[in-house]
């Protein structure tokens, strides 16, 4: 059996670059190894894909979800549940993070789920080529108008956020920077829409229109010169606050959380080292992301920043679907699933506003709280559940459990989830409640079970398991 | 401050989807309702009449009593500006009072706030439904969201045990005790005590609740029951949140708009006859709003996004009566098609806050807007 502190960390690892794994999949990696699990996270194309086909089959209507939820949301929590490429996975959902698109205006899921494909694909490649990619986007281009930003007109809408909210940071530009970098997009469109009645949605395309681009010379950041958006980029990313701003961005949705964003002028990063390190490799590597990513996971301060992280609603509902298994196939009740998110203030698609959301603590109010609670526990409780029978399956193994074991048992199967000494002593307190725990006899199993899940119950309800 | 029985209180209902306007307040004699609604214009056996100019489909029968008691205002040609026609924007303008930005406050969440800003009423703002309205939200501002009924609402609703129950939610509020000082750990404890307290405080609702009235049991009949429950017993609940829909009717609109507005009215009746019974009905008023009406002329089989659109307010305070014009229905005067919108929203929040809630408007609705008057 893997040694405890392996088992602790590679669990640190999967929640982190992942969505969690069950016991039996860690003591796995553990065999492979730390470093070689890293690689195999940052080389998804190891792992098969998820299928799309198994999706259409239950859910036909997946393939053009339209506007209005929870068909959007399906399709995306299927992605999210049952990929055997975690990291890609969730670096897709940290783009979605940073690159914030919604519903609210992009009023087509279609578009939304392409956006979130083209995150999947290039979301740990290069960075200039993704803003590229982003900005021709043309789910992008109408969220922030630069379909209204003319040759003769100009929208600083797409501009302005570019370099605020997914480069630079506020705070290294001026106005005239965005005024210049919106004239160069000018002319970044994209065709016609065709009218959704009679037949239904089309897709979007990308369209650059000489006739409606400013030709003249533009100064930006001190370069001057007659550009178009793609040589901003290239200034852009050249930039020493690209490499902080993003790798601060990095470090905050997988390492600790950090302040929100619009304090990151006025507050230093929580560990200013560990971002200068990740920027050096970032700018060394001509903005590859994987070079940052490897250096990141195999780091001694991420290594150690165990539970520093409040679970964001789709970490607890993914997490919890991976854990309790079950959920592979889209059947009734999915569409339900994949709204828990939003009930706990995620609703992935639609983030509040182009800031993104809100992280950490920020999550969490009374009734956010309590649905998150709530949620988890009918999950765990469910010992019908193929994950949750494996853990009364692990427990068996322990044959006899006094209650302090019990404690001990579940904790280390839920995560292992680390608690507080009076967290701990509620929990065993309740567990002498039950007395030993035994798997003997037909009457005595039937006692462990139920006692079992609600002991996993109270767990998930503990102030500690709402970190990752 | 501690709510008293006499506090005026707010329900909203809020009608998702986008009600159809000209099917809810008929403009019967005019010829251009009949000439664009071919397809789905309501028939002149089908009117209840409320004067020579308008009139309610027959299937709002409740709705129709309640303006002939004089307890119904009816605000025509709601919207704002450029209305954009999609469902979500439109409704995130009509939560945060930001047309130009996308707001990060809900006007209600500012209410709450002003209402209880020592937060010493945990359930001052209930709102049935298992998502917290962005109009209802505000960071540092509780909101008890309760997504079944009140019966079983609370932590952990699977540990029915009695005994067992206790002892379990014992331990919780134990192991959230908030520490001074441990940031995030105490955060999460004070809020997570707050729910625990919120769920106590709602708990006795439904044990304290005696009534004859029958509510239909439908998704709305079920929220305005957990409504009146949590009203009538005097919790210091001030501000009231559900929703019922989707009226986003594009297509088969004839006996889906029927339905939806059956539930409602049913609904509505059951509520208001029981707010009477107990005594509980005068400081009450219930707003419903849709995000915005619909297209002008119908399609063929329902209509499509539209822009102005009608707001209902109701209560036995309210000076029932029309507020404000129907927008010309004349083709010249549309705005692509649709009935160009001559009230803003705001006006009716705006006199919701001075005249009812006693607030000062201008800080919660972000600016200074005219004042109506249905009420006094």
């Amino acid at each position: 059996m893997a040694h405890k502190e392996d088992i602790a960390l590679m669990a640190h690892l999967m929640r982190r670059a992942g969505f969690g794994a069950s016991r039996d999949e860690l003591e796995t990696r553990v065999a492979k190894g730390y470093e070689a699990t890293v690689e195999e996270l940052l080389n998804p194309e190891t792992q098969p894909p998820v299928d799309p086909y198994t999706l259409l089959r239950h859910q036909p209507a997946a393939l053009l979800p339209g506007g209005q939820p929870p068909m959007g949301n399906v399709n995306y929590m299927y992605y999210l549940v049952n990929t055997k490429r975690p990291l890609e996975e969730k670096m897709a959902l940290f783009w979605h993070h940073v690159f914030a698109t919604g519903n609210s205006k992009v009023d087509n899921y279609d578009q939304l789920l392409e956006q979130i494909v083209l995150f999947r694909e290039c979301g740990m490649g290069n960075y200039r080529d993704l803003l590229l990619k982003v900005a021709k986007n043309p789910t992008m281009i109408f969220w922030l108008d630069n379909n209204q930003n003319h040759g003769t007109a100009v929208n600083e809408n797409w501009g302005r956020e570019l370099l605020e909210l997914f480069s630079l940071g506020a705070g290294n530009y001026t106005e005239v920077d965005v005024r210049e970098c919106s004239r160069a997009f000018t002319g970044w469109t994209f065709e016609t829409k065709i009218p959704r009645l009679p037949y239904g949605r089309f897709p979007w395309k990308f369209e650059y229109r000489p006739e409606d681009h400013d030709d003249g010379i533009k100064t930006f950041l001190g370069h001057t010169g007659n550009f178009n958006g793609e040589d901003i980029i290239d200034i852009i990313v050249t930039q020493p606050a690209c490499a902080k701003f993003i790798c601060r961005h990095l470090y905050n949705f997988f390492v600790a959380d950090e302040p929100q964003v619009p304090a990151w002028p006025i507050e230093p990063p929580r560990n200013p080292e560990a971002i200068a390190e990740m920027a050096a490799i970032f700018r060394a590597s001509k903005c590859d992301i994987k070079p940052v990513l490897r250096h990141m996971f195999n780091a001694e301060w991420f290594k150690n920043a165990r539970y520093k992280h409040l679970k964001s609603p789709a970490e607890v509902v993914v997490g919890t679907l991976r854990l309790v298994g079950g959920y592979e196939i889209p059947k009734p009740g999915y569409g339900e699933l994949s709204m828990q998110p939003s009930y706990m203030g995620q609703d992935l698609l639609n983030p509040p506003s182009v800031e993104g959301w809100h992280t950490g603590s920020e999550w969490i109010n009374s009734g956010a709280l309590m649905s998150r609670i709530n949620f988890v526990a009918e999950q765990v409780g469910n010992t019908s559940l193929p994950g949750v029978q494996s853990i009364m399956g692990h427990l068996k193994t322990h044959g006899t459990m006094q209650p302090e074991q019990l404690v001990e048992n579940c904790l280390e199967l839920l995560g292992p989830v680390e608690v507080g000494p009076d967290t701990k002593k509620e929990l065993t307190d309740q567990a002498k409640q039950w007395g030993q725990i035994k798997f003997d006899t037909p009457a005595n199993e039937q006692a462990a079970v139920k006692h079992t899940a609600e002991l996993l119950q109270l767990i998930v309800a503990t102030r500690e398991y709402q970190f990752a | 401050m501690a709510a008293t029985q006499k506090d005026p209180v707010i329900v909203v209902l809020q009608l998702t989807g986008g009600n159809d306007y000209l099917n809810t307040v008929i403009p019967y004699n005019n010829p251009l309702y009949k000439d664009n609604r071919k397809a789905v214009g309501i028939g002149d056996n089908q009117i209840l009449q409320l004067d020579q100019n308008f009139g309610f489909p027959s299937y709002l029968k409740a709705m129709k009593g309640f303006w002939d008691e004089g307890k119904l205002a009816i605000m025509h040609g709601v919207g704002y500006l450029d209305s954009p026609r999609s469902h979500f924007r439109s409704m995130d303008i009509w939560h945060t009072c930001e047309a130009e930005k996308v707001g990060t406050e809900g006007w209600l969440g500012r209410v709450v706030r002003e209402f209880d800003p020592k937060k010493e009423n945990v359930v001052t703002c209930v709102s049935m439904g298992p998502s917290l309205f962005r109009a209802l939200s505000v960071p540092g501002v509780p909101v008890a969201c309760v997504a079944g009924p009140l019966e079983t609402y609370g932590f952990l609703p699977g540990i029915q045990e009695k005994t067992q129950r206790q002892m379990i939610l014992d331990r919780f509020s134990r192991m959230y005790t908030p520490e001074p000082g441990s940031g995030v750990m105490e955060y999460l404890g004070t809020t997570g005590q707050d729910s625990l307290l919120g769920a106590d405080i709602l708990k006795a609702a439904p044990i304290k609740y005696k009534s004859e009235v029958k509510y239909p049991d439908t998704p709305i009949g079920r929220k305005l029951k957990g409504i009146a429950q949590v009203h009538c017993a005097d919790l210091g609940t001030r501000v009231f949140y559900c929703d019922y829909g989707s009226f986003d009717t594009h297509a088969g609109q004839g006996p889906l708009h029927q339905s939806l507005w059956t539930a409602v009215n049913e609904g509505l009746e059951a509520f208001m006859t029981d707010l009477r019974n107990q005594n509980h009905s005068e400081n009450v008023i219930v707003l419903m709003f849709s995000e915005f009406g619909r297209r002008v002329r119908d399609n063929g089989s329902g209509t499509d996004h539209g822009a102005a659109g009608a707001t209902f307010v109701l209560g036995d305070k309210v000076k029932g009566g029309h507020y404000g014009e129907m927008p010309s229905l004349d083709a010249g005067k549309l705005v692509q098609g649709d009935l160009n919108p001559n009230m803003d929203f705001r006006d009716i929040y705006s006199t919701i806050l001075e005249k009812w809630l006693k607030l000062d408007p201008v800080p919660i609705v972000n600016g200074t807007y005219e004042q109506l008057a249905f009420l006094n």
